[in-house]
């Protein structure tokens, strides 16, 4: 699937949930789908600042393409890595950076994109698209 | 005596009546920031509908009803904490500028090389960071008095960190994070036997304890205007006379010289000589209007209704399962900072948001608290004089709702 398919998918599930608490139970849910960090690689150095919450993002190379692997210490915070990374884990770099992600907004998501929000949701986006940006030559 | 009615009170702040996500506003974050009667933002309407012209310069009739304004703050603010003179009251930005005015300012008078400062391990940042920039400038010493596992000072410890190169002790007198009250007339009346002037950070202690300077014989008090229920952008530093005299000037400019030639300034005397610049003047006009509000209800009044509400919450949240209240100490003021196992404390602020209900998550600028108790964060309800029991159920409420979700 492409990003923009994936995306779309992810607005129409979204949809399915009425209430905000139904949505939040299905974030946290997502963040359990969240192919995790290695243990070994939980340090400084894959920590995204910005963030209340502690997040670790790793990337990886293969084959052309980028895949990540995350974690988080809160849950909901969790849940948001694992959208992101449903979303753009396993294309090219060229393909993450030229990405409009337009899903976050149409899943009532924006409030968390401001870049004062404290989950560090934006810093973890501008994360993703670095790592692309410095790989997309290898 | 007057009586302290609840209704009355909510009623007077229409911020309080408004929904947020589709519920009632349950505010908790006055710790951070106070909303405001209706008296204060009468008061900034008045001031920019009629007043608006620059202070302490103008011969013209707006100018000389600002000053005023202006003016009458001051001697409410000398009042408010029973100061000796008005002079001893330096309008400032908040407490964050207050603190370090007396840092760099009695810094530059007082303070050398090898020279101690003592502060203590509940300090919020806007007491730690501006003495270590000091230090790094000056290369003196940050001595810091331990806290126990309920956060309460080492009083012992605390007398034993004095030599004879203590210069200054900056404490809080109610911990932002933990809610401690301190025995401040203590840590003074021990300083004072060193010699050592002390400052108080009074911020989160105002608007809910009654502070008389002379009583406690405070050397330095500093607290914000916006944390009691006045605008932002204005705070007071409380000096001695003998104290800020002594002091050079913080900042140059219009205001605080008497006479400026290319060759020589002199400055311009007590308090203006640490007030350069135009200053927030309506925030300034409108503190007045705080301070006259809340002694209309009596600051006493205030502290008997917000203790019993604490009380009542302490119990309550208590009784949830795996909830660890962080911040026990035998004497504390408005504020309920906690835990729960295996939940992380932004994870229940997002769930607690959505239902409305407005806390703090996080370190609450006070990092060094956090890893002493070795947590993330806490979640912090803080009280104001317009919160009710009902709030606090639904808080609980709120929380039970949401540790089901996210444990």
């Amino acid at each position: 699937m492409t990003i923009n398919e994936i995306q779309d998918e992810l607005i129409d599930d979204f949809a399915f949930y009425g209430d905000w608490m139904e949505k939040y139970e299905y974030i946290i849910q997502l963040g359990k789908e969240l192919p995790l960090i290695d243990e070994a690689h939980k340090q400084e150095q894959y920590i995204i600042k910005g963030c209340q919450s502690k997040v670790w993002l790793y990337p990886e190379l293969n084959e052309g393409k980028l895949y990540f692997s995350a974690d988080s210490d809160a849950v909901i915070t969790k849940g948001l890595v694992s959208l992101m990374v449903k979303v753009l884990s396993g294309h090219s770099p060229k393909e993450i950076l030229d990405t409009d992600l337009y899903f976050i907004d149409q899943i009532g998501l924006k409030e968390h994109l401001s870049p004062t929000r404290a989950n560090g949701l934006l810093s973890m986006v501008k994360q993703m698209k670095l790592y692309a940006l410095a790989l997309q030559n290898k | 005596m007057k009586t302290f009615d609840i209704h009355k009170v909510r009623a007077d702040f229409p911020l309080l009546k408004r929904e947020v996500n589709g519920k009632p506003l349950v505010y908790l974050d006055n710790g951070a920031t106070t909303q405001k009667p209706q008296s204060v933002i009468n008061a900034i309407i008045h001031y920019y509908s009629d007043m608006n012209s620059n202070v302490h310069r103008g011969v013209h009739y707006l100018s000389q009803i600002s000053t005023d304004a202006f003016e009458v703050t001051r001697r409410k603010v000398k009042d408010f904490i029973n100061a000796k003179e008005e002079v001893e009251v330096i309008i400032t930005k908040g407490t964050t500028d207050s603190i370090n005015l007396v840092a760099q300012c009695y810094g530059k008078a007082f303070i050398g090389e090898g020279d101690e400062i003592i502060i203590s391990a509940m300090e919020h940042h806007s007491n730690i960071v501006p003495w270590q920039m000091l230090c790094d400038e000056k290369g003196c010493v940050l001595k810091v008095i331990p806290m126990d596992e309920r956060g309460m000072l080492d009083m012992d410890a605390y007398a034993k960190l004095f030599s004879d190169r203590t210069k200054i002790v900056s404490v809080t007198y109610v911990s932002n994070a933990l809610g401690t009250i301190n025995p401040v007339e203590e840590i003074i009346a021990i300083a004072h036997q060193h010699d050592v002037p002390v400052l108080l950070d009074a911020a989160q202690a105002v608007q809910h304890i009654a502070v008389d300077v002379q009583k406690l014989d405070v050397d330095f008090l500093v607290f914000s205007g916006h944390k009691m229920y006045a605008p932002t952008g204005v705070g007071v530093l409380y000096g001695k006379a003998k104290w800020l005299n002594a002091m050079p000037p913080y900042q140059g400019g219009g205001d605080m010289i008497k006479d400026v030639s290319f060759e020589k300034t002199t400055y311009n005397e007590l308090p203006f000589k640490f007030e350069a610049g135009t200053p927030n003047i309506e925030a300034g006009i409108c503190l007045a209007a705080a301070i006259d509000y809340i002694n209309a209800i009596g600051i006493d009044n205030i502290k008997a209704y917000e203790d019993e509400l604490l009380a009542y919450a302490t119990e309550k949240l208590e009784g949830l399962e795996g909830l660890r209240i962080i911040g026990t100490a035998d004497k504390k003021s408005s504020v309920l900072s906690f835990v729960v196992d295996g939940v992380h404390p932004y994870d229940i602020g997002v769930i607690l948001d959505k239902q409305g209900i407005a806390v703090r998550t996080g370190h609450h600028c006070a990092q060094p608290i956090m890893d002493q108790f070795e947590i993330p964060g806490t979640v912090r309800a803080s009280l104001a004089m317009y919160n009710t029991k009902e709030d606090v159920d639904i808080l609980v409420a709120g929380l039970e709702r949401a540790l089901n979700m996210l444990r």
